[in-house]
């Protein structure tokens, strides 16, 4: 372990470390604009320039591993005089425009400007000016701020994986730009903004609307898949302003990936503001009172087998148990959680998790994925994967669509019946994955969903257990949800009854006429058609799909409008906490179906958060790590069975609208014309 | 005097035959196997011996850059890159070794690759360089159809393949580390040291990079004996050199000469001395566009070497010598310098990308005097500012004419200034 003098402080680092980060653990912050922790060392801003004793020059310490008694000052004069050359050099040809720049009170350069700039130029040439640059419905350029310190350059082609950035041009006439100025087609795109460290490049939905010190910053997690990134929601009065990603390095590290961070201007539209009830064919304006008295009217009477309720994608736990804590006070076991029918078996909750954990994705050497696209259904956790690619030492392979998940992989198979070669090893795969130290394989839910879904889970089983996937710690069976509420209802046990219907027979009956009443809590990614008949109460925070067919609409909240909570892919509880109120009449969730329950005659015993929180973790021993992963028992799942020689049918075909809060967001509806609808035909002179 | 018999460049003018027949009738290619017989560390600390220093400018000892090569290959192949990228104004020696000797060059790669236990040799040559390169790659040709260079080169049993790579023409693919990324086929833009290429070079093997005159003149030195190479010049500074010598002469020309000769016999010897007399210089570049300009006083009795112009703050560089008559505005001249770095930074770090634009457009005012002289000063600070502070020597050598011109010229800036403000109308507007 080297030994070194930083700032007059002695200090033993690891070997290999480099002066700046060595610095940091002796106690000296030393500025940079280029240097980041979590890409490659670049060393071009020149703005970490130290003095080192015996070196001629000063050294760029973001570059400069540490040596044997080396003598380090960060503060000496000549260091100092150093940094203050460059930061002239930068502020020569950036434009003075802070007071009109969204990076103004967050801006790298504008801190740094301040502590080691000078109170005026010296420069008195024409400033550069440069042509703004088109990069997507997300990232707004402007171009002339740009410092030239290649982190978007950095960020899009080792953590995106997508090579679309890059400089054209040399020495000062250099540009940061677009291949062709084409959008960035990564699902991660919107993190090139926050590494932006002044105003080059911004987020473009934001752009112009506040200033960040007017902003009241909450810390919670983010729906928009069944990552749970850790995300500080922005608001201002009423409104959300933007989301920005929150350090977690188990779940997201400092990522957050375009869905989750710009479909928040969707909470603002469509919303549900006051409870509906239909009368004569119509939805109508309606009080609490009306809502409930309508419902109770419904339900007065009514065995518990004619009722059914189904959870949506986004709702939270409390109000998952409270609303299954109501369906059994009225005699029901027809709910169910799995809107898209996967053959998630709830009894066993080895089998419905990400067991290896997001982070344990980087122990992996060998990666079996089945029926997924990460890409698309969890860019941060698909961004883990390609951490994994990079770093080397590792095999992935595919059954599934050959789609470019922005790594390489072994194309195995189209069609899911080449599993069942892994499973009997006739397939080089397998031996692949036998070979490995540490192989994990994940399920999709284009493979769960499949009729023969259960066949398949079993399959996994088979695959973890002959390739030795489950070996001491080391978990490498896998399920990858796509929808924020699936891991939490199912640890609270929303799913069929004893005797009760799933989803589909729930569709089915209401069709039929078995089913006469379904509580729908937020869903809307179902065949709506099938509940024409029904009576349908729909309780949520949006008029989709859902609200369409209801009787009686309740007015919810969406995730940034209560304190609830939300089990992550890998069983991970996080809580996420209320940044604004709901709008109108709009209620926290769990609450609402409490009130329901009181007026039904069937109060639910419990009058506050914290109280539901207590059933919480009485109904599920998880709910008490809140932020930690409780692994869970290896155990025996699923039937096999044969497998169809089909392909997938994967659960989500657009990105960038998967939800009722995204299908409500403008900027998400440009996402999806610019990527997924062809490119947007630029007017011409004969347009209208 | 440089004596005929000590020359290395035999062909340095063309007169001869430069294809394999005439570079053996030269001596070239005689005796090759038995120098590779020798082994590896004879050959290294031959160099070191002969005290040869780098001549693509920064005279670093090249036995000793040779040295710090892996001893052992492991997985990963070791390389030899020939700068063949001259580009730096004023110089064109390389292209004359390369049109008119490339035998030279070719049998230096492989005792060099050999000493340094790499099977493959590139050398980068400059785009522009047609006839070079056309040149180059015969004479390539003919070292393999004789056997000289290949599978079993030479007859010693050691494999040797050499590639000629044209480049396209950017003054900065001529730093090694931004020579590497051009040659990997990316952008050419220096990389950041350490690592240095001998750990960490091209694909990231071990890879040494040397110009093309410190690997031509290798041969001739094993051929003759360290002892000979030493026993030229002075001290620290032995050998021949090619200078190349521009301007303000009768008779421009590339001509080798010993090291330490002093600059006045150098211009008289061989160029037939300066335009209109000695007494009409007014400044002259000893090394290429990126070492100080220097003043009649110092040219007067300096050594051509590497110590000796140091301790003026000038340096050897490629030893390209321009040499300016008092009929040239210097301010302008230096000016067009500084244009020149503006124009070929790279843009990778702040010092240079921002520093160089800023150097030309003071630069161009203080030509037609539009400017302040407080400004003079300013212009040293900016120029230190850029000095030592980037990642490649770009910003240095566009730092340094600068500080020559207001080290040596300051009162020619100053009268300029002050002609403009008393309405005077300069004499290079």
């Amino acid at each position: 372990m080297p030994k070194l003098t930083i700032d007059g402080v002695e200090i033993e680092v690891d070997p290999g470390v480099t002066i700046l980060q060595a610095a940091e653990q002796a106690g000296s912050e030393i500025p940079r604009f280029c240097y980041h922790d979590r890409l490659s060392i670049a060393g071009n801003c020149r703005m970490c320039l130290v003095e080192v004793e015996k070196s001629p020059k000063p050294v760029a310490s973001c570059a400069m591993p540490v040596g044997e008694g080396m003598v380090v000052h960060t503060k000496s004069e000549k260091a100092v005089k150093a940094r203050n050359g460059v930061m002239e050099f930068l502020l020569i040809n950036h434009p003075l425009d802070c007071p009109i720049c969204d990076q103004g009170g967050e801006c790298d350069l504008q801190d740094q400007a301040l502590a080691f700039g000078q109170d005026r130029g010296r420069y008195g040439e024409q400033k550069r000016a440069v042509k703004d640059k088109y990069m997507g419905p997300i990232v707004s350029t402007i171009m002339t701020r740009c410092i030239h310190c290649t982190r978007c350059v950095r960020f899009v082609e080792e953590i995106g994986g997508v090579a679309e950035i890059g400089a054209t041009g040399r020495g000062e006439d250099t540009e940061i730009t677009t291949y062709l100025e084409e959008s960035l087609t990564s699902e991660l795109s919107g993190n090139v903004v926050d590494l932006c460290p002044v105003g080059a490049l911004t987020n473009k939905p934001y752009a112009f609307t506040a200033r960040s010190w007017e902003l009241r910053k909450t810390e919670t997690v983010d729906v928009m898949d069944a990552v749970g990134s850790n995300v500080r929601v922005d608001s201002r009065g009423r409104e959300v302003m933007r989301v920005l990603p929150r350090l977690n390095e188990s779940v997201n590290e400092e990522w957050l990936a375009d869905k989750s961070r710009n479909a928040c201007d969707g909470l603002k539209y469509q919303r549900l503001d006051q409870p509906y009830v239909r009368r004569d064919g119509k939805l109508e304006p309606a009080d609490w009172d009306d809502a409930f008295g309508a419902i109770a009217q419904a339900v007065d009477g009514m065995s518990g087998d004619k009722i059914a309720a189904l959870v949506g994608d986004m709702v939270d736990c409390e109000s998952t148990l409270a609303l299954k804590n109501l369906m059994t006070a009225l005699g029901s076991e027809n709910t169910d959680c799995r809107q898209d029918g996967a053959a998630l078996d709830p009894t066993v909750r080895t089998s419905y998790l990400f067991n290896t954990t997001i982070a344990g994705i980087e122990e992996a050497d060998a990666i079996l994925l089945i029926g997924t696209n990460p890409r698309k259904e969890a860019p941060i956790l698909n961004a883990r994967i390609r951490k994994r690619f990079v770093a080397g030492g590792v095999k992935i392979g595919v059954i599934g669509d050959a789609d470019d998940l922005t790594y390489s992989y072994d194309h195995i198979s189209d069609t899911a019946d080449a599993l069942a070669k892994i499973v009997d090893g006739s397939h080089p795969f397998a031996q692949v994955l036998k070979d490995a130290e540490r192989p994990m394989l994940v399920l999709g839910m284009g493979a769960l969903t499949r009729t023969d879904g259960v066949a398949i889970l079993a399959a996994g089983h088979a695959v973890a257990e002959s390739t030795g996937m489950i070996v001491g710690d080391w978990n490498g069976f896998n399920v990858l949800h796509t929808a924020a509420a699936r891991v939490g209802a199912l640890d609270v046990g929303f799913v069929p009854g004893e005797g009760g219907k799933d989803t589909r027979a729930i569709l089915d009956g209401a069709a039929s006429g078995d089913i006469k009443v379904v509580y729908l809590l937020g869903a809307d990614e179902i065949d709506t058609a099938k509940l024409k008949d029904a009576f349908v109460i729909y309780q949520g925070h949006h008029g989709d799909a859902g609200a369409h067919v209801a009787d009686v609409i309740l007015p919810g909240a969406a995730y940034t409008e209560k304190n609830a909570t939300y089990v992550n892919t890998e069983g991970r509880a996080q809580l996420g906490r209320r940044a604004i109120f709901p709008p109108g009449d709009a209620r926290e969730d769990w609450s609402i179906v409490r009130a329901l329950s009181e007026r039904l005659g069937k109060t639910l015993p419990y009058d506050s958060l914290e109280q539901v929180r207590e059933k919480l973790r009485e109904a599920s021993p998880d709910f008490t790590h809140i932020d930690d992963v409780v692994s869970a028992d290896w155990e025996s799942f699923g039937s096999a069975g044969s497998i169809d020689a089909t392909g997938f049918t994967y659960p989500v075909q657009n990105y960038y609208q998967t939800d009722p809060i995204s299908r409500a967001s403008k900027t998400m509806a440009q996402c999806t014309q610019e990527f997924v609808l062809g490119k947007t035909e630029k007017a011409t002179g004969t347009h209208g | 005097m440089l004596q005929d018999q000590d020359r290395i460049f035999t062909n340095l003018y063309g007169e001869h035959d430069w294809r394999l027949a005439g570079a053996r009738a030269r001596g070239d290619w005689d005796g090759t196997k038995e120098l590779l017989g020798m082994g590896r560390d004879w050959i290294i600390n031959e160099m070191k011996a002969s005290g040869l220093r780098g001549r693509g400018g920064a005279g670093f000892p090249t036995g000793l850059k040779w040295s710090f090569m892996p001893k052992t290959e492991t997985d990963r192949p070791h390389y030899l890159v020939v700068n063949a990228d001259e580009g730096e104004p004023g110089t064109c020696k390389d292209r004359d070794m390369m049109r008119f000797d490339p035998h030279k060059l070719i049998e230096g790669c492989l005792l060099a690759s050999f000493a340094m236990n790499a099977h493959a040799c590139y050398i980068y040559i400059r785009g522009e360089f047609y006839t070079e390169a056309s040149n180059l790659q015969i004479a390539i040709d003919e070292a393999y159809e004789a056997g000289l260079i290949g599978k079993n080169a030479c007859g010693s049993g050691w494999d040797f393949d050499l590639y000629l790579h044209r480049g396209a023409g950017a003054y900065i693919c001529g730093e090694e580390t931004a020579l590497i990324e051009s040659l990997e086929g990316k952008k050419g833009q220096p990389r950041l040291k350490p690592p240095f290429p001998a750990g960490v070079g091209l694909y990231g093997c071990p890879t040494t990079v040397n110009n093309v005159e410190s690997i031509a003149v290798a041969p001739t030195i094993l051929r003759r004996g360290a002892s000979w190479f030493a026993g030229l010049g002075r001290p620290n500074n032995t050998g021949t050199k090619v200078f190349c010598i521009s301007g303000h002469v009768n008779r421009p020309c590339n001509v080798e000469e010993e090291m330490g000769i002093p600059l006045k016999e150098l211009i008289d010897k061989h160029c037939g001395g300066v335009i209109g007399g000695w007494d009409n210089v007014q400044g002259i570049i000893p090394g290429g566009s990126s070492v100080p300009c220097l003043p009649k006083s110092i040219c007067d009795d300096i050594l051509m070497d590497f110590d000796s112009l140091r301790e003026v703050k000038s340096g050897l560089g490629t030893a390209a010598v321009m040499v300016m008559d008092k009929s040239v505005d210097i301010i302008a001249a230096i000016t067009r310098l500084s244009a020149f770095y503006k124009h070929e930074s790279c843009g990778q770090c702040t010092p240079c990308r921002e520093g160089t634009g800023w150097l030309y457009r003071v630069m161009k005012r203080m030509v037609s005097g539009e400017a302040s002289l407080e400004e003079i000063d300013m212009l040293e600070e900016v120029s230190y500012q850029i000095e030592g502070h980037t990642i490649c020597a770009l910003g240095d050598a566009a730092a340094w004419p600068v500080q020559g011109l207001i080290r040596h010229y300051r009162p020619e800036m100053e009268q300029r200034i002050k002609d403009y403000r008393a309405g005077k109308v300069s004499h290079a507007a």
